[in-house]
């Protein structure tokens, strides 16, 4: 049965969809919101924006996170920015023009209207993130300052030192606590969702696990929503924190909600190369430095063996043999080329040989002409933090010698399926954040993430929200001992003993090590058809191995990381394989996904829009059964879709 | 409002900065008032007389007993506190953190050692002086010699006459340097009184604010020591 | 490298703790000090032992969530670092390395290095925001700051909640923590309209909770990843005496 999919994108001209949509949607009056009780997944910069409004608003609201307290959330490792259509700068910025260099930087594979709603909102943000105390860099006059970012000719990206995801999730942690303190919002840290309770077509519920105790609990409301962040760790290295987990997104496929492009990944340019076989994660280095660096790898061969063998420091090569490659190919953007842009050029030069270090993966970001130009000053008060961490992890200090950078998988477009309102083909079950897929298209641009984020948690969800529970108001509470929670805590239980019952060799890192090789070989930067079909296969062997060979220790009913762990993996090895057959179907290139047989003579990705302008959108049948995919297809109808052109 | 100087921890910081506060302007004054006996004995005396039996004087002396009563006290209140706040179980391995100061982690001891060397202090002078006053007799007898409750200067050159009690003050000099060294900018520290600027220019004057008042104490001691051995 | 590990291991909140050795071989110096930790946990686990619980999460040195007592350091022996911002070459092969959770009796240890920190959650709910609705504010440029008081209020609010001020703290003083807190919004115009009631009643919630009174020892600042300085502990002492004498 496949899914019928119902976008909800509101009729009229571009820029009053959104007004329009509000003005026609339905709201729960102040005495029916203190009846309706809402779940929120998840307290990044989503989950916490989200959470704190509708508690705000008068709705009982239950907010859940696996760490030990709110903030921790991974939004927290968000450095560069957040981009608003303020057009603080006079450089002609615009609502439209936030709108179309997204579109445009998602590489034509987002939906417009959701998109433009993204624009619209995203000043309000600012306004709202500085009335709460985030302290955003100031010019001398005591306004706001302004950077640039990827993807973008105009100066937009608001910041607060590298630390601006911090910053903008404690004003939305603060804004969630001042709603713990008045009563609406109650927060359950350390519990983690292992499932989502359906009862009559509609999600009521989850079933979470006290990651203290260990103790599975019921919790129910009239609507859910996750916000849950991505599934980056799939690929076992990534940008993201170790405990980002796709299993909550997971649950929801599982229960029925649609997963759409589940292979856009982003993979991000400006990362500190690995360095051995025991490293647990990748470190980012923010995209602003791009503001100021200048990326480059030899142009003689000798140069790059020099270098490998240590002859010679970076710093000693001279201009004439340096070659800007991003400047050299693009000339219009430069080194602010769109992420998926930039990581391929990378992956392209060391590719044909010029990687730069022992690995040959890796480039060079180079502060010199900055320094030169600006001193070094202005260099340490724009990215100190940013050099002080990279010379902690690789003891190299970036003042002297260029940093050596390579992409690493950073953020994923794709994820649940969600109409304009923002709720999954399940009704009553809502995802926003990172854990949908409707903004960033194939590629996310810079400093949108954080935008999305708030969008959603701020202004979009508790409007849209109450279109549905408006129909609810007369509904009791929800009843958490029926036969739905009854099931859904005892599949939770036996998948459980059933981890425990394995007593086989392998832990839960060995088996997840190799499930990243797979995908970061198979279904990463580059994938063919080939490829593609082979981590299939492979996947499916691993899990196999998984399923029989798992060794897990402690127990059920106590703190355990490694059970925590191992439910994780066992999602993430069936989202790897969803992601591969995605990759497969989509035979165009797009974004971050590249297939290699579609590219153009220039090498730069080639999309097919006659065949593949469609979200596609995925139904779970089962662990080892194919799933079935039904299309959205994306009409533009406000702007043409062209070849993305970043060189004039 | 008057209750978080009980039951607020920074209201009780306020009381032990206030009170420290009070005890290093009587130091200051109490050394101002020795320095004369290096240069008078009479002068010194007639400082004494002054502060004899006076009522004035004998409301003064009730005034810092106070003082001394609530900083201590309140020591060892927010001492017994911050213990049950530290927990049960310590830390195996213990260091001392860049830039904190010994005597910052031990002021209670200091405080103790004072007291202690207060005492000594009480029994060989306000003992011989004030008390003999109060109990209206004019003149005690001490080693075999007389003195009157108002020759300070004579009671000093006889005390420091004594090895071991240069000593003892010497010691006791040391830890009350030590103490007002953080004490000093502590106080001020705790009404609020710093910002970047100044956080290392209150930490130096209050260093200097201790040497002064300690190192003129001793100057005291040590200059009638000598002056007992006959060099001068 | 080489390395003997003395680690507190302790079933759980109720159990009694103690140390335990442990040696891992092989490490690169390049390794992270939690990567070293994952390779003796997996080794734990090949073994069929209980693998060391420790909190950890982003490992860039910002969500706050690594707190483990290293040779006597709150985050180890380097200055300005979270433990995950900590690798090996900064140990000596062959070391002995004691490592410890959060000692605090506001923070009570939940299993081997893994404590309870919702105290800090719960100073915060006290009143550590400014209480402003979802839409209801002006234009963000309305409100202009001062490039010098922003700079100021950011390097407060780049605390990330770790509990390695109290934890290092010989009182059990939370105080840098919500002297963090208080002086970052007491920096901005939009937070000073409830700043007395903020300082009031977050200090209030902090001596509730049995945090220690701070001897201004500067600990603290010492062991703060985040260098924040005492300085912070200074203006919410003023700004507390201030309210409570306006009171």
């Amino acid at each position: 049965m496949a899914f019928k999919l119902d976008s909800k994108i509101p009729a009229g001209a571009l820029a009053e969809k959104w007004s329009n949509h509000k003005a026609a949607i339905k709201v729960v009056s102040p005495a029916n919101k203190r009846k309706l009780d809402i779940i929120v997944v998840g307290t990044g910069l989503g989950g916490a924006s989200a959470a704190a409004s509708l508690g705000e608003m008068g709705y009982n609201v239950k907010v859940f996170c696996i760490q030990d307290s709110p903030r921790r959330a991974h939004s927290i490792a968000a450095q560069g920015g957040i981009n608003a259509a303020k057009n603080y700068q006079n450089d002609n910025d615009s609502v439209y023009r936030l709108f179309y260099d997204t579109i445009k930087g998602g590489d034509y594979r987002a939906r417009e209207a959701n998109v433009y709603r993204l624009a619209e909102v995203s000043n309000a943000i600012i306004d709202q993130c500085v009335a709460q105390g985030v302290p955003f860099a100031r010019e001398y006059g005591g306004l706001l300052a302004n950077r640039s970012f990827g993807g973008a000719q105009v100066s937009r990206t608001f910041y607060a030192r590298g630390q601006t995801g911090q910053q903008l999730l404690l004003g939305a942690y603060a804004a969630l606590n001042k709603e713990i303190a008045n009563g609406s919002v109650k927060c359950y840290t350390r519990h983690e969702m292992l499932d989502v309770v359906v009862e009559n077509g509609e999600a009521c519920g989850i079933i979470a696990r006290n990651l203290v105790t260990g103790k599975l609990e019921r919790f129910g409301a009239h609507a859910v929503v996750i916000a849950s962040g991505g599934y980056g760790n799939v690929f076992f290295l990534s940008t993201n924190a170790m405990a980002s987990n796709g299993s909550a997104a997971f649950q929801c496929y599982r229960k029925g909600a649609g997963f759409a492009n589940p292979c856009f990944t982003q993979i991000h340019p400006t990362c500190i190369p690995i360095h051995g076989t025991q490293q647990s994660k990748l470190t980012l280095m923010s995209e602003s430095l791009r503001n100021d660096g200048r990326i480059w790898v030899p142009k003689k061969m000798e140069d790059v063996e020099a270098l490998r063998a240590g002859k010679i420091q970076p710093s000693q090569i001279a201009e004439e043999d340096r070659d800007y490659y991003l400047e050299r190919r693009y000339p219009a953007f430069g080194n602010l080329v769109p992420r998926d842009v930039a990581s391929r050029a990378a992956k392209e030069r060391c590719d044909a040989g010029y990687g730069v270090n022992e690995t040959g993966l890796a480039v060079f970001l180079d502060f010199k002409t900055a320094i030169e130009r600006l001193g070094k000053d202005v260099i340490k008060a724009r990215y100190g933090n940013l050099f002080d961490m990279y010379k902690e992890i690789t003891d190299v200090s970036p003042y002297e010698q260029p940093m050596q950078i390579f992409p690493a998988v950073h953020y994923t477009m794709g994820g649940i399926w969600v109409d304009y309102n923002l709720m999954t083909t399940i009704p009553g079950l809502y995802a926003i954040g990172e854990a949908n897929f409707s903004d960033h298209g194939a590629n996310r641009l810079g400093a949108s993430a954080l935008m999305q984020g708030l969008a959603d948690g701020y202004f979009v969800l508790p409007y849209t929200i109450g279109d549905y529970l408006s129909a609810k108001i007369q509904a009791p509470k929800v009843d958490t001992t029926t036969k739905a929670f009854d099931e859904a805590e005892k599949g939770v239980q036996e998948k459980i003993e059933k981890l425990f019952a394995i007593k086989g060799k392998q832990s839960v890192d060995d088996i997840h090590k190799r499930l990243g090789h797979i995908m970061w070989d198979n279904v990463g930067m580059a994938r063919t058809k080939e490829s593609l079909e082979k981590a299939i296969v492979e996947i499916q062997a691993l899990r196999k191995e998984f399923w029989s060979d798992l060794k897990l220790v402690g127990t059920a009913d106590s703190f355990n990381v490694e059970l925590e762990k191992a439910l994780r993996l066992a999602d993430f090895l069936e989202l790897g394989e969803l992601m591969a057959r995605d990759a497969l179907q989509r035979e165009e290139s797009c974004g971050g996904h590249f297939r290699s047989e579609h590219q153009t003579e220039e090498g730069e990705a080639l999309r097919h829009d006659d065949k593949f302008a469609y979200a596609a959108v995925w139904e779970y049948k089962g662990m080892d059964e194919a799933p079935e995919m039904t299309k959205e297809a994306l009409d533009y109808e406000f702007t043409h879709r062209a070849q993305r052109n970043y060189k004039n | 409002m008057s209750n978080f100087l009980c039951n607020s921890s920074i209201g009780k910081k306020l009381v032990m900065s206030i009170s420290g506060c009070f005890l290093v302007l009587f130091l200051l004054f109490h050394m101002s008032m020795n320095i004369a006996a290096l240069f008078s004995a009479e002068a010194y005396n007639a400082i004494c007389g002054f502060l004899g039996a006076n009522w004035y004087a004998v409301a003064g002396t009730l005034v810092l007993v106070a003082g001394v009563f609530v900083h201590f006290a309140y020591a060892l209140w927010l001492t017994i506190q911050n213990r049950k706040a530290r927990g049960q179980q310590r830390y195996a391995v213990t260091v001392t953190e860049k830039g904190v100061s010994w005597a910052s982690k031990n002021m209670l001891v200091l405080g103790v050692i004072i007291i202690g060397g207060l005492a000594i202090h009480l029994i060989h002078f306000w003992s011989n002086m004030m008390l003999v006053e109060l109990m209206g007799e004019h003149s005690v007898v001490i080693a075999g010699v007389e003195y009157a409750p108002t020759d300070g200067a004579g009671l000093i050159a006889f005390t420091f006459s004594k090895w071991y009690n240069v000593l003892i003050y010497v010691v006791w000099l040391a830890a009350l340097w030590f103490h007002l060294s953080h004490g000093a900018w502590s106080m001020i520290q705790t009404v609020g009184w710093a910002n970047d600027k100044w956080y290392p220019r209150l930490k130096c004057l209050s260093t200097l604010v201790a040497t002064l008042i300690c190192g003129g104490f001793a100057l005291v001691v040590i200059f009638f020591y000598i002056k007992s051995l006959g060099c001068c | 490298m080489n390395f003997k590990l003395k680690i507190w291991r302790q079933k759980d909140a109720k159990s009694k703790g103690e140390f335990k050795t442990y040696e891992v071989t092989n490490i690169a110096s390049d390794t992270s000090f939690l990567e070293m930790m994952d390779i003796l946990n997996n080794d734990l686990v090949h073994k069929g032992e209980e693998p060391v619980a420790f909190d950890h999460d982003c490992r860039e040195g910002i969500c706050g969530m690594c707190s483990m007592h290293i040779n006597g350091h709150a985050h180890g022996p380097e200055t300005a670092v979270t433990t995950c911002q900590l690798y090996m070459r900064k140990f000596k092969d062959g070391e002995t390395i004691t490592i410890e959770p959060w000692r605090s009796a506001a923070f009570p240890v939940i299993k081997d290095l893994v404590v309870d920190r919702s105290a800090y959650d719960k100073i915060l709910q006290a009143g550590g925001f400014i209480s402003v609705r979802t839409g209801s504010v002006v234009d963000a440029n309305c409100i202009p700051i001062s490039n010098a008081d922003a700079e100021e209020s950011m390097d407060a609010a780049a605390c990330v909640g770790c509990g390695a001020c109290a934890a290092t703290c010989k009182n059990g003083s939370a105080m840098l923590f919500v002297a963090a807190r208080v002086s970052s919004l007491a920096k901005l115009p939009q937070g000073r309209v409830e700043g007395a009631r903020r300082a009031k009643a977050m200090v209030a919630k902090m001596d509730e909770l049995g945090f220690g009174n701070c001897t201004n020892t500067g600990a603290c600042q010492a062991e703060c990843p985040k260098s924040i300085s005492i300085t912070h502990i200074a203006r919410l002492n003023r700004e507390f005496l201030a309210a409570k004498l306006k009171d």
